[in-house]
């Protein structure tokens, strides 16, 4: 029972950051149709800039982070601005390369800038390895503030969805996009706003990715990856989807490490390949995944 | 500023390289005024309507909407000058409910911005409960109250029609644009959108462009009707004194053969 509740516990930190990441590619995805593959690279230059700015310069910790954020915002919109826009009305084929681009554009700027050794402070180590003993259960800090952070974040965007005027152009842009200017919305700043938010959401996934175990090395980008079966599960055009998705990953990987002891057929690793087997047998019920909606066809 | 026209074309033409889709066109419309503009297939009626929507740049001639050069502006910027319209094919969110359908419209009136309305949900919340109310009452000027909550592709094309119109009137326009609203509907769906668009004018004062092939509706509804053929206007007058204009007729019917000459 113990290990059954360290397990739901880390499985529910680690779906959080999934999360995280999962939500970002959905902010963009359901704005302008694009997978962003760049959004690796995006946790993996966030978490740097967060790293190098607390624990080369010296910054406290939670400047360090607001000056992550704030840059990554940035960094977000000023791509969006300089480079999407000019391909506005390309296939999406062409801006889904153009992603793919910056992905490996970013991972080698941030080797060539900070070295592409592993940085053993992290993000500086705020929570240390410590936490709280719940009955045989350790509570990391930094777990359970990824808990609380994820949880305050995903109110916010729910929020900003159903209450602010471009929660509604958001998803209308995503639909129709000459319709939406017709109706007088401002397309490209939907867009620019998308971008923005899936670097913030990047780089909040980053730092709690690197404070446990507390290393950051330029491989951190890949985490992404695991992400994607949580997008795919959820239903790309879906911020709920992207939060069940991320859980869904998070707990099917921690469990399966956790217990391949008692399935010793299944092998070492399976925990590495399961959440690609659950999301192949998530499409197999459901093609759209589990929050997608059917594009529905009048026949 | 009563007697200021809320449009003006002053000679507009429009050219695809070496054709021309219409040339020299001079028209205004007053304030509160309904105009129809028809003609003939190719008569250049549905780029005349792109241009005085901002979808394409004019080769020569100007705008003025209220007295304002619409030069430079763009096809957003239009809902916040007071335009609206319909697009012959509808210009619809599918996924999107009814009532969200129409509330897209109302973004321009919106004040909470990405930052405020991020920041502080209090605002936005409120004023979303606003707009949600105007959305509501345009919906109910349709008789489509009903469907609100109905995700839009699910409805058939006369309703859906009325709520392309219900979200035109949510966006509060001073002039409305309508691009063939009646082709492709049966004759029921005809009269209904018909005595829609009139109500729309007589109760809510609002100007209209109508873009119609449909002569029967144009003659219901429009005060004043301009007649384009082969990209020139030939005709600009009472929907009574249009129908009985000798040019107009030769459009429309082609011309008798002269035998013998």
């Amino acid at each position: 029972m113990t290990t059954f509740l360290q397990l739901l516990f880390n499985g529910i930190a680690l779906g959080c950051v999934y999360a995280l990441i999962a939500l970002g590619f959905t902010a963009i995805h359901r704005a302008t149709n694009v997978i962003n593959f760049a959004q690796g690279a995006f946790l993996l230059l966030g978490s740097y800039l967060v790293s190098t700015a607390t624990v080369d310069r010296g910054l406290p910790f939670a400047v360090a982070v607001l000056f992550g954020l704030v840059a990554m915002v940035v960094i977000g919109i000023v791509f969006q601005v300089l480079v999407l826009r000019r391909v506005q009305g390309q296939p999406v084929f062409t801006v889904v390369m153009i992603t793919i681009g910056l992905n490996i554009i970013l991972v080698a700027v941030v080797s060539a800038l900070f070295g592409s050794n592993e940085r053993g402070n992290g993000v500086g180590d705020p929570w240390g390895n410590t936490g709280v003993h719940v009955g045989g259960v350790v509570l990391l800090w930094v777990k359970t503030w990824t808990i609380v952070a994820t949880a305050a974040i995903l109110a916010g965007f729910f929020a900003f969805d159903r209450f602010s005027r471009y929660g509604l152009a958001t998803r209308a842009t995503a639909i129709d996009e000459e319709a939406a200017l017709a109706a007088g919305i401002p397309v490209r700043r939907v867009n620019a706003i998308a971008w923005g938010l899936a670097g913030a959401l990047a780089t909040v996934a980053g730092i709690f990715l690197s404070g446990a175990p507390n290393v950051l090395d330029p491989s951190i980008g890949d985490i992404a990856l695991l992400a994607f079966p949580a997008v795919i599960i959820g239903g790309l055009d879906s911020p709920i989807g992207a939060v069940a998705g991320g859980l869904v990953i998070g707990l099917v990987y921690e469990f399966f490490d956790g217990y391949s002891g008692s399935l010793p057929w299944l092998g070492h690793n399976f925990y590495s390949i399961a959440p690609y087997v659950v999301m192949i047998m998530v499409l197999l019920v459901k093609p759209y995944g589990l929050f997608g909606r059917r594009p529905v066809e009048r026949v | 500023m009563t007697d200021q026209p809320i449009l003006e074309a002053i000679d507009l033409t429009l050219c695809f390289g070496a054709v021309t889709a219409f040339e020299n066109i001079t028209l205004s419309v007053g304030e509160g005024e309904f105009v129809a503009v028809i003609g003939p297939n190719g008569a250049g009626k549905t780029s005349l309507f792109n241009v005085l929507s901002c979808i394409y740049r004019p080769t020569r001639g100007r705008i003025m909407l209220a007295g304002r050069d619409l030069e430079g502006m763009q096809v957003k910027d239009l809902a916040g000058a007071g335009v609206a319209r319909t697009l012959q094919n509808l210009g619809l969110f599918r996924n999107l409910s009814v009532l969200d359908n129409v509330l897209v419209g109302r973004h321009h009136l919106m004040r909470s911005g990405s930052l405020r309305g991020g920041v502080w949900f209090g605002f936005a919340r409120a004023e979303e409960r606003t707009h949600r109310l105007a959305a509501m009452e345009a919906l109910a000027f349709c008789g489509i109250e009903g469907f609100a909550a109905a995700p839009v592709a699910t409805l058939p094309y006369g309703i859906q029609k009325k709520v392309e119109l219900a979200r035109a009137l949510a966006m509060e326009p001073s002039l409305l644009l309508l691009d063939e609203p009646v082709a492709g509907m049966s004759v029921s769906e005809r009269s209904e959108i018909t005595a829609l668009v009139r109500r729309l004018h007589r109760e809510r004062r609002m100007a209209i462009v109508l873009v119609e092939h449909d002569m029967g509706m144009v003659m219901q509804v429009a005060e004043r009707v301009v007649v384009l053929d082969f990209g020139r206007l030939i005709a600009d007058g009472t929907p009574a004194a249009v129908q009985r204009d000798e040019r107009v007729i030769r459009a429309y019917l082609g011309e008798p053969l002269e035998v013998g000459g």
